[in-house]
């Protein structure tokens, strides 16, 4: 960001104070005009047939036209550098929002009940909200539960194959044996053996994030630089300074890999789990949806699963940001 | 100034195994370094000369004789005695501070003597660098903390394995400086392996000359000339020649 470096010198400060030098937010100015567009069009032209609230529907289209309206009107006084940069992207949702609109609710060119109009998943979302919100209450706990357990306990054993010989020798090849079976393979005996559905859900989630997270937690630790330990050796570290203090830190980059893959297996688990045993959460919704075959049901709520994952993975890029920024050139997510 | 300490090698021998075979690297070294003095290994590259130092720091047990440091047997590594590596070897999560802090974290000093960590950086000349991370230091810099690191312990032996030798040729000679300076300060036990004749004979009060492995001493020279020296000397050029000789390269200039 070249200019917010340069902003820092003197000559600048004095211009901000001045504070009427800044550039219209154009690309605004366009969104908006696309918004109200999407909004008059959702309004004016007739749906074909009765789809939802489609009123509604185009009001939220104008108020977010008229909010970027007045973004650009006053964007000489208040910059919004981060919303700003997106000013493309809210162009391009106008438009995918009016095609779809178009598409569907006025055009009727895509095959009913299959392919849903934006103002039937409105619908959803103000008629079953509490049915999602509780969906996702139970997908998040049972997810954070099964992923909790599967870490620690993969980060663990990983330490233990990576530092110990003994450990290796005894756990490498179970690893090897049971590690590359899906998770998904243990479902009918899961469900069968374990008291609950729920306490199943954990174990298969647990096992589906436990381990690439053993795996990469062993390499990292295997493959630190030998050199590493001869410097703590002569400074005195003992054999947990070792462990704790330059083997963990050292193989963490190897960890994060671990954690990230896991996460992504946990959520293939988690839905799995939910529509084969589980009776609640999203992947209950989704399946429960499909069996009265309420489309827009399913496309809200996969939106919703979305939402869940992309924000639980930015959590754990957050977590890694801050806990490997001695990293150079670190992937921003 | 640190409580220094004499170092001995008593007819030190070592081997690896490699393949099942035997690989002698060190052949009956006898050496002995009187407390607070600055000697220097000079030998052909892969003589044995860097395992010679990881046996006085105690990170190997040598395969026959001893190591006595104040004529105490050596058996393991100790924060009195500190191997300085060709690299850094700094670790790249730490900060230079927490990097220099490393020694007195593992002996529970932290709290009692974090304070002689500023001293520290300021005496090599890393000060308002506290707060770097490793990748963002020069080659010369990064060197320097490794040192600084080494030197918060107040070690009775310094162990210095070629520190200088990935750095360029404008900064190894100013370093040359500053590491006389340190050791003129802190007057520990140095022992640096270099296979920069002018480094060893710019640094050291005593320079032996090791062979191919497996290494034996092959002559050791006392360097006669005050501090600072001066390289265009004509007592220096006349010992490097010597030097250079004892390591079996033709002097034709």
């Amino acid at each position: 960001m070249p200019t917010g470096a340069i902003q820092a010198t003197g000559e600048d400060v004095a211009d901000s104070v001045r504070a009427t030098r800044r550039p219209i937010w154009w690309c605004g100015g366009v969104a908006a005009v696309a918004w109200l567009a999407a909004a008059a069009v959702t309004n004016g032209w007739p749906d074909d047939g009765d789809l939802g609230p489609t009123g509604r529907l185009a009001g939220c289209m104008a108020v977010i036209g008229l909010l970027l309206l007045a973004m650009t009107l006053t964007s000489r006084y208040f910059a919004l550098p981060r919303l700003f940069r997106t000013g493309p992207w809210l162009v391009a949702l106008a438009l995918l929002f009016g095609t779809w609109e178009l598409v569907s609710a006025k055009l009727n060119l895509l095959p009913r009940p299959f392919f849903a109009a934006p103002q039937s998943l409105l619908e959803v979302y103000i008629d079953d909200w509490p049915r999602l919100i509780e969906s996702v209450a139970h997908s998040l706990m049972l997810l954070v539960t099964g992923y909790a357990v599967g870490a620690v306990l993969g980060f663990i054993s990983g330490v233990a194959i990576g530092w110990s010989r003994a450990v290796g020798y005894w756990m490498h090849p179970l690893l090897r044996f049971v590690g590359p079976l899906p998770a998904t393979a243990w479902l009918p005996l899961a469900f069968f053996v374990l008291p609950s559905s729920w306490t199943a859900g954990v174990f298969l989630i647990a096992l589906a994030t436990g381990f690439p997270v053993t795996v990469l937690t062993w390499s990292g630790v295997a493959s630190v630089n030998a050199a590493y330990y001869d410097v703590a050796r002569t400074l005195g570290a003992s054999q947990r300074f070792l462990i704790l203090r330059v083997a963990i830190p050292a193989a963490m980059p190897s960890v994060f890999v671990g954690l990230f893959m896991g996460l992504g297996g946990s959520f293939a688990v988690l839905v799995v789990a939910e529509m084969v045993g589980v009776k609640a959460g999203l992947g209950w919704y989704l399946s429960w949806a499909q069996g009265w075959a309420a489309y827009s049901n399913m496309y809200a709520a996969l939106i919703v699963m979305a939402l869940m994952c992309s924000g639980l993975i930015s959590v754990l890029f957050h977590l890694r940001d801050r806990l490997l920024n001695w990293q150079k050139g670190l992937l921003r997510w | 100034m640190v409580a220094a300490a004499g170092v001995r090698l008593a007819k030190l021998s070592h081997q690896f195994r490699l393949r099942g075979a035997a690989l002698p690297v060190l052949d009956t070294i006898d050496l002995a370094a009187a407390p607070g003095e600055f000697v220097a290994l000079l030998g052909p590259s892969g003589c044995g000369k860097s395992t010679l130092l990881r046996l006085i720091a105690g990170l190997e047990r040598p395969h026959a004789g001893r190591v006595l440091m104040s004529e105490r047997s050596v058996e393991k590594p100790d924060p009195s005695r500190i191997l300085v590596f060709q690299d850094p070897t700094l670790y790249p999560w730490r900060t230079v501070r927490q990097n220099v802090a490393l020694g007195l974290e593992t002996r529970g000093l932290i709290r009692t003597q974090g304070g002689r960590i500023d001293a520290i950086l300021r005496l090599v000349g890393l000060d308002g660098f506290d707060n770097a991370f490793p990748h963002q230091l020069s080659g010369g810099m990064a060197q320097r903390a490794a040192l600084a690191r080494a030197l918060v312990n107040e070690p009775s032996v310094l162990l210095m394995d070629e520190p200088l030798a990935n750095l360029d040729s404008m900064t190894r000679l100013s370093m040359q400086a500053e590491l006389m300076a340190l050791w003129q300060r802190e007057r520990f036990t140095a022992f640096l392996v270099t296979h920069d004749v002018e480094e060893a004979l710019y640094l050291a009060e005593r320079v032996v000359v090791l062979s191919r492995r497996p290494a034996r001493i092959v002559a050791e020279l006392a360097v006669d000339l005050p501090y600072p020296r001066h390289r265009g000397s004509e007592r220096f050029v006349e010992l490097r020649h010597c030097i250079l000789e004892q390591l079996g390269l033709q002097v034709d200039w």
